[in-house]
């Protein structure tokens, strides 16, 4: 290879595509879900210590900022699955290529929108 | 040389392995409880007690605990490398990375112990 080509390795200066965002997204939600999982395994502690952890766990659940919390944690664990899913498919030679990478981004971010706005009906 | 001492396993084949293996033992687990909770509408708790009296769902749930434990392990370590290195930190990267890395050991021992302690009401 020619040493003398010109090598831009300054990351911060080249124009992301797609998939690099959706990746770093996976990333994101992989962060959220590790911080995350302290309020679940306290929720799933309060709720069976007792009949009385349950329903306090309820109630508190009812507050609408717990339900925006608990949005918020189900779409990373949304996201992370669909995008964990992808990588899995590509790890099996599938969406490998750059038109088909492109395609699979769209549709992780297609799909993760569509079941984050399910999972907020459902939520409230 | 690149030397990497904190990665999981040591190597980065295993590693791939330990986060595809523990990523489906994770999936399976979501997909369960996102089942179980669909499907019991309006939950009380001696459905959700009863549950988690069995010896399986013990089993399983602590099998998903310690496969998330592995999975963030590998996650956190390959963002800790990307991102808190000489590049973004200058010379006190090293520093600034272990810490994070074993905030991260510390919180993951604490998930473990807690999950245990939770699942058999030690």
């Amino acid at each position: 290879m020619n040493s003398k080509r010109p090598v831009n390795l300054d990351i911060t200066t080249i124009r992301l595509p797609l998939p690099a965002y959706t990746s770093i997204l996976h990333r994101v939600s992989g962060v959220i879900l590790f911080v995350g999982i302290g309020f679940l395994l306290y929720g799933l502690d309060l709720s069976l210590d007792s009949p009385e952890g349950f329903a306090a766990l309820q109630e508190c659940m009812a507050h609408p900022v717990a339900k925006f919390i608990t949005w918020g944690l189900v779409s990373a664990l949304l996201y992370h699955f669909v995008a964990g899913i992808k990588h899995l498919l590509m790890d099996i030679g599938i969406g490998e290529e750059k038109e088909s990478g492109k395609t699979g981004a769209m549709m992780t971010l297609a799909i993760s929108v569509v079941l984050i706005v399910l999972a907020g009906v459902w939520i409230w | 040389m690149v030397t990497n001492a904190t990665n999981f396993s040591r190597s980065g084949l295993s590693d791939w392995i330990v986060q595809r293996v523990s990523a489906i033992v994770l999936a399976a687990f979501t997909v369960f409880m996102l089942g179980f909770v669909l499907m019991n509408p309006g939950m009380d708790y001696d459905t959700w007690g009863d549950l988690f009296e069995q010896t399986w769902m013990r089993v399983f749930t602590l099998m998903a605990l310690i496969s998330l434990l592995a999975h963030a392990w590998v996650g956190m370590w390959t963002i800790t490398t990307d991102y808190l290195n000489d590049r973004a930190l200058g010379t006190s990267a090293l520093v600034v990375r272990f810490a994070v890395q074993a905030a991260c050991g510390i919180a993951m021992f604490t998930y473990l112990v807690w999950g245990v302690q939770i699942l058999w009401g030690l």
